[in-house]
C-alpha cells in the first residue's frame, strides 16, 4: 500500500528539502518505490539537492494542470533506480496549484510508489496546505531552537485540523525528526534538548540528525547524504529514520550520548 | 551548592528557553482555537479502547458537525467480530462478580 508522507516545518531554513532527498533516497535504496515532490513552488530546490536541476523539463503545476503527463514530469534518479522526482514549477503566480489538481497528481503517484514524499515549502499559507493535504503521515521537521519549535506547534495544529484525514476523522502520524542538533551545545545546556522538544510538542520521534559539514557537501554536490555519504554521522540517522519510517524498530542514537559521564564533567567544565 | 554547580556554565539558557516556549505555547494553543480537539479525542478514544479490545489506529474516526444550535460528535469504530467476543470473554468474570 502506497503512504504520501508530508515533509513539513512551518519555518523555514530548518532542514525540510535535505530531509526529503535523504529520507527519499534512504528508503528507494531499501528496495521501495520512491517519489520525492517539490511542493515549494516558486522557490524550487529539492531539484538541486537531488542533482537533477539540468533534468527538470515539466514539473509538478504541468502535470496538476494537465498540462504534461505525469511519465514525461518524472525525472528517474540516475544512482538509485527506484527513485524518482517530480520539481516544483519556477512560477511566481503562487495560486497556480489547484488543489485538485494536486490531488489529481497525488492519486496517480499513489498508484506507482510506496512512498510519495512531500517537500513543503515554509509558511502557513496555501503552498504547505497544498502539501499536507493529501497526507497519510507527517515528518515535522524542527531545530532544537525556540522560534522553530514554535512553528512547529503550529503546524502540528494544522496536521490535525486541514488535512483531508484530520477532515475525515482518521488518524494522521505524526513524527518528529530533530535536525541540525549539536550534542555539545546541547549537553551544556546552550541549545534545547532532545527531551525538551519532545516534551513540549509531545510527538514521537523518527530521528535526530546532528548539525554537520556533511550535509553541505552533499547538497554541493547534488547528493543526497544517504547516498553520498551514507555512512558519516548524519547519513547514518537519516537511514535509521528511513528504517522508523518502514516500520522497523531501530534503536535511538542520542549524538553525543555515548560519551562517559567524566567526558561530560570535564566537558562541562572546560565550557564554563 | 551541588558538586554540578560548581561547573554550570553561565550560558546555560537552554532551560529558559523551555520555560518559555512552554507558557507561550500553552497560551497559543488555546488562542488558536479547538482546532485539535478532534485529534485530541480521537486518541485518547482510541487509546482507552485499545485497553480492552485489540484495534487497528485507523479503526476509530471522529467528526464534528453542526445541526442549527448544536454541535454534534459523531464517533464511528470499527471492531472486529471475534476481537469483540475475545475482549467480552476477557472481561467476564469481573463481571460476574460485580
Ligand atoms: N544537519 C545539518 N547540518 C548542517 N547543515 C544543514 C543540516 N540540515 C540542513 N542544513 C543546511 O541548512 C540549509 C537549509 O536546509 P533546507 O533543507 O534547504 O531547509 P528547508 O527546506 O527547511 O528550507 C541548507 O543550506 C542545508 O544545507
Ligand atoms: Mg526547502
Amino acid at each position: 500500500m502506497s503512504k504520501v508522507v508530508v515533509v513539513t516545518s512551518g519555518k523555514g531554513g530548518v532542514g525540510k528539502t535535505t530531509s526529503t532527498a535523504a529520507l527519499g533516497a534512504a528508503l528507494a535504496r531499501a528496495g521501495n518505490r520512491v517519489c520525492v515532490v517539490d511542493f515549494d513552488v516558486g522557490l524550487r530546490n529539492l531539484d538541486l539537492v537531488m542533482g537533477a536541476e539540468r533534468r527538470v523539463v515539466y514539473d509538478l503545476i504541468n502535470v496538476a494542470n494537465g498540462d504534461a503527463k505525469l511519465a514525461q514530469a518524472l525525472i528517474r534518479d540516475k544512482r538509485v533506480d527506484t527513485l524518482s522526482l517530480l520539481a516544483a514549477s519556477q512560477t511566481r503566480d503562487k495560486d497556480a496549484l489547484s488543489e485538485e489538481g494536486v490531488a489529481r497528481v497525488v492519486d496517480e503517484l499513489r498508484g506507482l510508489f510506496d512512498y510519495v514524499l512531500c517537500d513543503s515549502p515554509a509558511g502557513i499559507e496555501r503552498g504547505a496546505l497544498l502539501a499536507m493535504r493529501f497526507a497519510d503521515e507527517a515528518v515535522v521537521v524542527t531545530n532544537p531552537e525556540v522560534s522553530s519549535v514554535r512553528d512547529s506547534d503550529r503546524i502540528i495544529g494544522l496536521l490535525d485540523s486541514k488535512t483531508l484525514r484530520a477532515e475525515q476523522g482518521q488518524r494522521l502520524q505524526k513524527q518528529l525528526l530533530l535536525t541540525r542538533f549539536d550534542p555539545g551545545r546541547a549537553s551544556r545546556g546552550e541549545m534545547l534538548g532532545v527531551a525538551d522538544v519532545l516534551e513540549i510538542l509531545s510527538i514521537p520521534l523518527l530521528g535526530i540528525v546532528p548539525e554537520s559539514e556533511e550535509i553541505l557537501r552533499a547538497s554541493n554536490i547534488g547528493a543526497p547524504i544517504t547516498i553520498n555519504a551514507a555512512t558519516s554521522q548524519a547519513g547514518r540517522s537519516y537511514e535509521d529514520a528511513a528504517r522508523r519510517l518502514m516500520g522497523e524498530s531501530v534503536p535511538m542514537l542520542v549524538p553525543g550520548e555515548k560519551k562517559s559521564l567524566l567526558n561530560r564533567i570535564l566537558g562541562r567544565r572546560a565550557a564554563a | 551548592m551541588s558538586l554540578f554547580g560548581l561547573f554550570k556554565p553561565r550560558n546555560a539558557t537552554a532551560p529558559v528557553a523551555r520555560e518559555r516556549l512552554q507558557i507561550l505555547l500553552a497560551h497559543e494553543r488555546v488562542a488558536l482555537g479547538p482546532d485539535n480537539l478532534i485529534a485530541v479525542l480521537r486518541d485518547e478514544i482510541l487509546a482507552t479502547i485499545a485497553k480492552h479490545v485489540e484495534i487497528a489506529p485507523d479503526a476509530v474516526k471522529v467528526t464534528m458537525g453542526q445541526q442549527g444550535a448544536v454541535s454534534t460528535l459523531e464517533i464511528d469504530v470499527d471492531i472486529p467480530t471475534e476481537k469483540i467476543a475475545a475482549g467480552l470473554a476477557r472481561q467476564a468474570p469481573a463481571k460476574a462478580v460485580a
